[in-house]
């Protein structure tokens, strides 16, 4: 009895083993926080709820796994991962199922996968390698090649068209060149440069895009069609007023005036509900996940492991900052999730993944093995 | 040297890593000045405009429906009921919500019937109809036609199955010309309701009482919305209702029409055309009211189609005019008595002054004959009613002069709306000179030729009148010149409070006719029914009264032209006219009758008008076949004087 015990502490302890209290902590409070969001926004039901906790399951044991690989090991998957995600997407542009307009799944009989979300952590990982092999000799080069290695799937994506994880694997490979050292003068350059392109940009944009970004500026141009979705999560944060209108109490909601209400929508729900006083609470508790995840790539041994782990943070708060913009209404509606809060599985993964990064080169901040 | 050069590793390690950490400080403050931004944003719609989106959200949530109130009844004075109201469920497309309403329906009649007819109905109230929320497509859906969408209800945003409220009415084509019929609101309905100011009123309410009491009494018989204020979803399907304002259901109009009454008199008519109207002469009150052929007013409730409304509207025998009040008739010899009252009280003739009748009136060169050949011979006042003398009425005419006839037979309604409580009366034509003038623009025809006077005497020429203005000139004459306004509604019930408001009677006029000279023409009037062309259907009546036949020409005969029946376009035939009262003391009933095309008066109207009679003053009901109703008596074809 007392051995069995004593071997299943053990486990405990090995599981444990390196992990980041307050990490966790921080990814815990946010998923309690999404799962009472997402029973409120099924109008009580449990089913949603459950189905959720899957994910969480499922996501959690890939967190764990990520944890388990130093990132020494991780660098030697960063070319593979890569390559067969770029394979993948452009497998999708040739072969792809095509769902609601948009050609992003791959049948590959069994199920269908979504390529475009894998790239999210095999861009940093990809870039980060490159940067670490050449470490001391970074060049401007060798960030063209960055930029190069970061384009071609980010314009596969938007091609498909996903302008929601565009936006999210563009930025994450954009924050991996800047943590490599990106000079300044060319940084600035750049900006200038990306915002003389902005013109030519609009004109590769789809119409519905276009749309998108135009009813941004004046959702009344199409209050039932594209402007819709803000108008109404925009009267449901704006209704919610200091204190909120209390859990399960919030109308917009409860009437399904929300679209997409569990997944992309979710933050419209926790905002009239708990209010100006849950907003800034959140943003708090996302705010110290991204000082955790920086803290760690801080004091991270290697430059592969910095890159990485500044790249995955500095990614949540993409999610979290366009997901939050779009739903009051300052960014346009692109399907970025609420980051540990929004239902679905898949984002779900690659986030725990992500913090299974984190707590790998969290766990082996000590070893110098160069 | 390798000192040298790890301190330069070292060294070098510690510039980038410094460099590093600088970027994750510029990276900190970005993620903070984001976050800055996020958290402005929010304050700014959750405390500076929190009242503005508190209040679109409550606008969204809530809706205000209008509930709208149950129709009132229509009851026959008995109580029977000719108008109410019946549940039945409608399959309504919102065509606001419906993008392409011609594969809507295509794809709506895979799962349920939707027939040809349905189709062109719905395409008419869509022409006809504004702003209306839902158009039916579909009418008393069965139940399993109900379950049948309802499976399948997801296919179809925008189409709806709703519970409404149907007109029906019990009697069919019973009366069908005193309720008239209600139909959907249209365009032009708006505007008037609009107009009257009553259209917040008539939100929720398709239907509008289109002619007959459902029109003339819309106002009592639509009563007041309600409305509720109905939490709704995104859908716009309700939730819940918070706050409710109960509709209150219009009131019940109760007639002073004796439905059986009607049946009898309609069914007298059998097929033939025509109308009958029957006056209580001390109230006014209307206690039949015919117009001949009638139509089902439940074709009109769910919108009649196209094709019915062609027939109904295309027919020879225009089933949908409501000829007792729009229908103009000349009215024969039905004038005499009228004209006798205005040669007695206007001193042109007294009860002795006699004539010799040589079947002929000579005026300037031309014979106006008499329908009986060679005379009547000798005839007073009194015979000139009982055997009906036209020679007797052409020269009084040409005595009395236009301008006296119009003067005085205008004072018992001839030529002017007798003012019952229907719409679309027409006024008919009390023949004038001003009325001449008036009415032709060629100036050889404005002029009156004193020759056109002659005929106005027997209730010919210009002469032309409703019916309803007849009968109300006859029971203004059998209540001694009270004219009372015709009405058909006795009361209006308020159904909520249970309060009654009874219509009194209304005197519109009261004529000063000398009593001695009412008493001779109701005489004579008897006479008429006791030995005169009235005496075949009234000779054995078991109550006394007062009646006179009438034959009103429909086609002119040249001079010295015979009329004869049978060479004569049935349509062309003369009408056949009766007025009656009874009893001869304080009369009850005042009536007319016409039937169209019926030849002599004292043939087909008499009759009708007998059988009315003797149910209403003896509860007799006629037992054989319509029209069959008369007493005994030979039908030989005697020159009948008319």
């Amino acid at each position: 009895m007392d051995a069995a015990l004593l071997s299943l502490r053990r486990i405990v302890a090995r599981l444990g083993e390196g992990l980041d209290g307050p990490l966790l902590a921080i990814t815990a409070l946010l998923v309690g926080i999404g799962l009472a969001a997402l029973y409120s926004a099924s109008n009580e039901a449990l089913g949603r709820v459950n189905a959720q906790l899957v994910n969480l399951v499922v996501a959690l044991g890939a967190m764990w796994v990520m944890g388990q690989i130093a990132p020494q090991t991780l660098m030697r998957f960063a070319v593979p991962a890569y390559l067969v995600g770029l394979a993948l997407l452009v497998a999708v542009a040739l072969f792809g199922d095509i769902v609601n307009g948009a050609r992003r799944w791959l049948d590959v009989g069994v199920t269908r996968i979504q390529p475009s979300e894998a790239m999210k952590l095999a861009l940093p990982l990809m870039l980060a390698w490159y940067f670490h092999r050449n470490e001391s000799v970074l060049r401007l080069r060798d960030f063209v090649i960055a930029a190069v290695l970061l384009l071609v799937p980010v314009l596969l994506i938007a091609r498909q068209p996903d302008l929601g994880t565009a936006v999210l694997v563009g930025a994450v490979g954009f924050y991996a060149i800047f943590f490599a050292g990106i000079g300044w003068k060319v940084l600035t350059s750049l900006g200038i440069a990306g915002l003389a392109s902005l013109a030519p940009l609009w004109g590769m944009l789809h119409d519905y895009q276009r749309h998108r970004v135009l009813t941004l500026l004046d959702p009344s141009r199409d209050p039932l069609g594209a402007g819709y979705h803000t108008i109404q999560s925009t009267i449901a944060v704006g209704s919610g007023g200091i204190t909120g209108k209390g859990w399960l109490r919030g109308t917009q909601t409860h009437l399904d005036f929300i679209p997409e209400q569990h997944t992309d929508f979710i933050f419209a729900v926790y905002s009239e509900e708990f209010g100006l006083i849950g907003n800034l609470v959140l943003l708090g508790i996302y705010l110290a996940l991204i000082a955790r995840g920086l803290m760690i790539a801080a004091n991270a041994p290697t430059f592969f492991a910095r890159l990485l782990a500044a790249s995955v943070t500095l990614m949540f708060f993409t999610y979290a900052f366009v997901n939050m913009g779009m739903v009051s209404g300052i960014l346009p509606v692109v399907g970025v999730p609420l980051p540990f809060i929004s239902y679905g599985g898949t984002a779900l993964v690659t986030l725990f993944m992500g913090i299974g990064i984190l707590l790998s080169v969290h766990r082996h901040r000590k070893l110098v093995q160069t | 040297m390798i000192g040298n050069l790890r301190g330069a590793e070292i060294r070098d390690h510690e510039r980038e890593l410094h460099h590093f950490k600088f970027r994750v400080g510029v990276a900190g403050v970005a993620v903070l000045l984001a976050f800055t931004l996020l958290a402005a944003r929010f304050i700014y719609l959750q405390v500076v405009q929190h009242k503005t989106y508190a209040s679109k959200a409550e606008d969204n949530r809530i809706s205000i429906v209008p509930v709208p109130p149950n129709r009132g009844l229509i009851l026959d004075r008995n109580g029977v009921v000719l108008a109410h109201n019946y549940s039945a469920y409608t399959l309504e497309i919102f065509p606001a919500r419906v993008t392409d309403l011609d594969r809507t329906i295509q794809a709506l009649s895979e799962y349920l019937e939707v027939q040809p007819k349905d189709r062109a109905r719905f395409r008419k109230l869509l022409a006809e109809t504004r702003n209306a929320e839902s158009l039916p497509i579909r009418t008393r859906l069965s139940d399993e036609e109900v379950a049948r969408f309802a499976a399948n209800r997801f296919r179809f945003p925008g189409v709806e199955v709703k519970a409404r409220l149907f007109r029906q009415y019990p009697q069919g084509d019973l009366a069908s010309h005193v309720v008239g019929y209600i139909g959907r609101i249209n365009t032009r309905d708006q505007e008037k309701l609009a107009e009257l100011g009553v259209d917040a009123n008539y939100r929720g309410t398709d239907f509008i009482g289109r002619t007959g009491l459902e029109a003339s009494y819309q106002q009592e018989l639509h009563g007041s919305t309600g409305f509720e204020q109905v939490e709704i979803d995104a859908a716009g399907r309700g939730i819940r209702t918070l706050v409710r304002t109960p509709a209150q259901a219009g009131n019940n109009v109760t007639l002073t029409l004796d439905i059986k009454l009607q049946q009898i008199a309609e069914e007298a008519f059998g097929a033939r055309r025509g109308a009958l109207v029957a006056i209580e002469p001390s109230t006014g009150g209307v206690l039949a009211f015919v117009s001949k052929p009638g139509f089902d007013p439940n074709q009109f409730v769910d919108g009649i189609d196209p094709q019915s409304w062609g027939e109904l509207n295309n027919s020879p025998d225009r089933p949908l005019t409501n000829r007792a009040i729009a229908g103009i008739y000349p009215p024969g010899s039905t004038f005499k008595p009228f004209m006798a009252m205005a040669a007695l009280e206007l001193g042109k003739r007294t009860p002795t002054s006699a004539i010799s009748d040589p079947g002929y009136f000579e005026f300037g060169g031309r014979r106006f004959r008499d329908s009986k050949p060679g005379g009547h011979g000798h005839v007073d006042l009194y015979k000139s009613i009982v055997v009906s003398s036209d020679t007797f009425y052409y020269r009084l005419a040409n005595d009395m002069g236009i301008d006296a006839i119009a003067g005085y037979i205008g004072k018992f309604g001839f030529g002017s709306k007798s003012g019952i409580d229907l719409e679309g009366e027409a006024a008919g034509v009390l023949p004038s000179p001003e009325w001449k003038q008036r009415r032709f623009a060629k100036p050889e025809q404005r002029k009156w030729y004193a020759g056109e006077t002659i005929s106005i005497g027997i209730g010919q020429g210009y002469n032309a009148y409703t019916p309803v203005q007849i009968a109300l000139a006859m029971a203004t004459l059998a209540a001694n010149g009270d004219m009372y306004r015709p009405r058909l509604v006795q009361h209006i019930d308020d159904v909520r409070t249970g309060e009654r408001r009874h219509l009194e009677p209304v005197l519109q006029r009261r004529l000063a006719l000398k009593p001695e000279n009412v008493e001779f023409v109701k005489r004579a009037m008897a006479g008429v029914n006791i030995e005169g062309t009235g005496a075949r259907s009234f000779g054995n009546a078991q109550y006394s009264s007062g009646g006179k036949t009438g034959t009103a020409q429909v086609i002119g005969m040249k001079q010295g032209e015979k009329y004869d029946e049978k060479k004569i376009n049935e349509r062309h035939r003369d009408h056949s006219l009766f007025i009656v009262f009874a009893p001869l003391e304080s009369p009850r009933i005042a009536l007319m009758v016409i039937v169209e095309n019926g030849g002599f008066g004292a043939r087909a109207a008499a009759p009708i008008a007998r059988t009315v009679l003797d149910y209403y003053l003896l509860g007799k009901v006629p037992a054989a076949a319509p029209g069959a109703a008369a007493p005994a008596g030979e039908d030989e074809e005697e020159a009948e004087s008319d």
